[in-house]
Parts: C-alpha cells; structure tokens; sequence
C-alpha cells in the first residue's frame, strides 16, 4: 500500500520540478488571461453568429440565416468585396514599399541599424487616430494639399478627389502599416547567410539574378510575415474609412459596428465579423501558396 | 558584396522620400497648432499659442487625460507583470503546447482589432458589467500583451543560465536569486516593456471607443471633437502633445532596451 502511494507520489514531484511544469506553472497566468478576455469572447461571438436577434431577446435556436444575410445581402457583399480589395491593395503596396527599406537597413545599416529600425517604427506607435487624421488635414478640399497647390500657382480651383473615396482609405493605410512590414522583412534578412549571396555572385549570377534567386527565396517567409501582418488587421479598420474614406469607402468594419450599436442586431454584427475572419484567412491563405509557387518557379 | 553596393545609390534617394512619406503628415499636426487660424490651409497665418491655452482650460479634456493616465498605468504595470511571465516561460522552459500558448497570446498583432472589441463587447454586457475605465483596462491588456512579450522576449533571450545556478548553489533561496541575479539584468527591458505598453494604451482607440462608458480616453474624447470643425485647431494642439509624449516614452524605452543588449552582450562575452 504504502509501496505502491509512493512511487506515484515521487513521479508526481519529479513531474512538478521538470521544465515542463515549471514553464506551463509559470506562463498560467498569461495564458489564462488570454482564454478568458481572448479565446472565450471569440468563441462566443462564433456561437452568437449562430443564433438570431428577436427583437430585444436573443433567439438561441441554431440558425445560419445570419450567414445567409452577411453572404448575399448586395450591401454586405459588397462591403466584403471592398474592404478585402483595398486590404489587398494595401498590403501588396506596403510589402512593395517596406522591401527596399528593410534591405537597406540590413545590407547598407552598419552600426545604425538599431536607430534606422527605430525611427522607421516610432510613426507606427504613435497615435493611428491622429496619423489618420493628418491625411484628412492633407487631403481635404480646403485641406494642405489643395491650399499649398493654389498658394503654388500650379492649380486654380481646388482638388474634390482627393479625399472621402477609397483611394484616400488606401493611401492612409499603407501610410499607418509599411513601417510594420518593415520588421518582419528586416528579421528574414538579417538571417540570410551572407556567404551564400557572395558565393552566388562568384559563380556568375548578376545582382538581379543573386536578389531573385537568393536573397528573395530566403527572405520569402519575412515577405509573407509582413503581407499578413498587415492585411488581416486592416480589412476590419474602422477609423480610415469613417475618417477618409466618406460614401464611397465605407469598409465592412461600419456595418459590424452599425449592427452592434444602433441597430443592436448581435448576431448578425458576430456573423459579419467571422465572415470578415474566415474570407481574409482565406485570400490571404490563397495568395500565400500562389506566391511560394511563383518564387519557386522563377528559381 | 562590392557588386551589390555598387547598384544602390538610388536606394538612398528611396529611403529619403520614403522617410519624408513617413514623417511629413504627422509633422503638420504640430505646425498647424501653432497657426493662428481656425483651418489647418496653407498659407500660415501667423504664430499663436492660443490652442494650447485654450485647452490648459477645458476641463472635459482634463477629465480625459486624467482617464488616459489612470488606464495607461494600470495596463502598463499588468502587462507588463503578466508579459514576465510568459516571456520567462518561452525563453526558460521548454513544454508542451508552448507554441500555440505563445500564438494565442500574441494573437491581438494578427486580428482586425474591432473583432476583438465586439467580442469583448458582447462578453461585458452578457455578463451585465457596467462600461467603465475598467472595461478598457481589461480590454487593452489583451493588446497590449504582444508588444510587451516582443521586448521582454528579446530582453530574456540569452541570459546566462549559469548565472542563476551559481547563485542556488552558492545557497541563494529562489526568490532571492531572482531578486539579486536575475532581476538586475532583465530591469531595462522590465522598463522598456512598461513604457512600450503605455504608449500603445496611450494611443489605442478602438477598445477605448467600444469599452468606454460615460468617462473617454483621449483619442476617445479627441473622436468626439472631430464632428465640430470649429474644435480641430484645439484637436491638432491635443495630439501634438500626445505625440511628443509619445515619441519621448518610447525614446526612453528604446534607450533602455539597448542597455539591456548592452547588458548581455557583456555578461556573454564575460562567460
């Protein structure tokens, strides 16, 4: 009896005092936090997309008339259908701007790297409502742009497309987002053996051929880290298109924030916003796998 | 390599207009609130401090930035204390189920943040609690989590195993080992991390805008004002100091994130 109480119970302490428990122990608190006020909360938006707003009470019979209405309502698909194409505009367009900068920083940096990576995040920390607002000082019709323009001679009446469509939401974006892609990017190349570049170059490859066939394919997953860093956030960006964007470039986060304001249909706004998950996972998950392929075949 | 450096003398035309695109639109914030007019247009009025006087007086904005301080606080210190945990954890340990803990911790960087305030939204009210300053506290540190967990991870990452074992050995209880080895090393990139997630409390809208009861946060009250036209000279003013306060914490936090570098790098080079 006592034999038998024993062994468990030394197995048991053995257990406690192995780096498996003691990081499990010690990373609890983290992670607890982030199930309960992170986890839990999507997964019940995931179960509320599920039910139906009857009036002021919920109806919880499983339903997928939300996903119905999100789907093939013309206004929804084609919220759908702007916020992922300007996400996308906006991601590739970022991912083409931070690429030379964070090749600069870890090819040309020297000992500055610490302080050029610095000074190209700080915009990116500070305040995004105010670096939105900026561009609606810049781009309105009395704004920086039309007034300096006039002041300047080179125009007499005032530009109107420069602000409130979607062009503005793009520009704004890629504005708030290419200094984070330029981290992951930095992070790819900063790993890149260095003597395979020179050994490329020494069997003959040109510096176009040495970045295509060497320095991109390496750097593939840093490119790939920053298109999804910064396409996922902003297809639901909320501030942007209310700012900037006017009537033509309301972005889906509107209607998800309409459905859990003033129209206080929950369901449908938790169906909104797991369609928006699943639909961006999914092109960036497509355009991920035609990119790998595209590299692969060009080297 | 001397190819390579050979073809990039347009790289630093690009890195200058790239630099100019990054920092020209934030630097007319501050030029404009110091215009003596109520537009932000070209050409400049004239110079005036009468904004920021203005707003030394408006006491709703006061408020705010009383909201502001107490909500940065309290996020940066839980935070921060939490984000040592796990950090520690990743960097120390080596367990099962570590990776998607670190994914679903570091999950916030990778979501469209107003799918994090919905379901935050829907969980509060469900559970019948009143919005409040509260509501955002807990709410933020769920954002704020990866930024600290990037600095301390990188702050723990190579620290000298050894050195916390000589100290056990040498007959150092547990506590006091953390206390006397550990903590004096892992101290910069502790403040850089307490820095780095005020200001991301300082600056975050989104949870504020859908967790905040009757008392906002700056950029919620700032969100307020942009309906009056009449109120953006008073906005430009506001964020200009937001935006010094914030470069100048996160210089700090970067100071003391390269000490901690600094500090390790010795310590390896001594061992």
């Amino acid at each position: 009896m006592t034999a038998g109480a024993t062994v468990p119970a030394a197995q048991s302490r053995r257990w406690r005092e192995s780096d498996e428990a003691r990081g499990l122990a010690l990373i609890s608190p983290t992670l607890l936090y982030a199930i309960a006020l992170l986890l839990l909360p999507v997964m019940i938006v995931i179960l509320y997309s599920f039910w139906s707003q009857d009036y002021l009470t919920i109806d919880r019979t499983f339903t997928l008339k939300n996903y119905q209405e999100a789907l093939f309502q013309p206004i929804y698909r084609d919220l759908f259908l702007r916020s992922l194409s300007i996400s996308l505009v906006v991601s590739v367009t970022t991912v083409l701007m931070a690429y030379p900068i964070a090749w600069y920083i870890s090819f040309h940096g020297g000992r500055n790297k610490n302080l050029w990576l610095f000074l190209v995040t700080i915009p990116f920390l500070t305040s995004y409502l105010l670096r939105v607002l900026s561009w609606k000082v810049i781009l309105g019709y009395e704004g920086v742009l039309n007034t300096g323009l006039m002041a300047s001679g080179l125009i007499h009446e005032p530009i109107t497309s420069l602000l409130y469509n979607s062009n503005a939401v793009v520009i704004t974006l890629v504005h708030s987002w290419v200094a984070f892609a330029i981290l992951p990017i930095y992070v790819s190349l900063e790993k890149i053996d260095r003597s395979l570049i020179e050994a490329g170059r020494d069997l003959g490859d040109t510096a176009l051929q040495s970045l295509i066939r060497v320095v991109l394919p390496l750097s593939l997953p840093g490119v790939i880290s920053a298109f999804l860093i910064v396409m996922i956030p902003t297809v639901g960006d909320y501030v942007t298109p209310k700012l900037v964007g006017g009537k033509d470039g309301v972005m889906i986060a509107t209607a998800i924030q309409v459905n859990f304001g003033r129209a206080a249909n929950w369901p449908l706004g938790a169906a909104l916003s797991v369609t928006t998950m699943v639909l961006v996972s999914a092109a960036a998950g497509m355009i991920v796998l035609g990119f790998r392929a595209l590299v692969r075949s060009v080297r | 390599m001397t190819a390579i450096l050979s073809r990039v003398r347009w790289l630093p035309v690009y890195l200058t207009l790239f630099m100019v695109f990054l920092y020209f639109p934030i630097l007319l914030l501050p030029l404009f609130s110091f215009n003596d007019a109520a537009t932000a247009s070209f050409p400049l009025t004239g110079f005036t401090t009468r904004w920021y006087t203005a707003l030394a007086g408006n006491d709703v904005m006061l408020g705010a930035a009383w909201n502001s301080l107490v909500v940065g606080l309290t996020v940066s210190i839980i935070t921060t204390l939490l984000a040592i945990c796990a950090a520690r954890a990743v960097t120390r340990y080596r367990f099962r189920g570590q990776r998607p803990a670190t994914g679903l911790i570091m999950a916030p960087l990778f979501l469209p943040e107003i799918i994090v305030a919905v379901s935050l939204l829907i969980v509060v009210l469900q559970l019948g609690l009143q919005l409040s300053l509260l509501t955002i506290v807990l709410g933020q540190i769920v954002f704020c989590l990866p930024y600290s967990m990037s600095v301390l991870m990188a702050g723990f990452d190579g620290f000298d195993r050894s050195l916390e074992e000589a100290s056990l050995d040498l007959g150092e209880t547990a506590f006091g080992t953390f206390r006397r080895v550990t903590l004096p090393v892992v101290a910069p990139a502790i403040l850089a991390s307490l820095l780095v997630s005020f200001t991301v409390s300082l600056d975050e809208f989104i949870l504020a805008f859908f967790l905040s009861g009757t008392s906002p946060t700056l950029p919620v009250y700032i969100w307020g004002q942009l309906r009056f036209a009449a109120k953006l000279p008073e906005v430009l003013a506001l964020g200009s100091i937001m935006m010094v306060a914030s470069v100048l914490l996160l210089s700090a936090a970067e100071l003391f994130r390269r000490n901690a570098e600094r500090r390790l790098q010795a310590r390896e080079s001594k061992s």
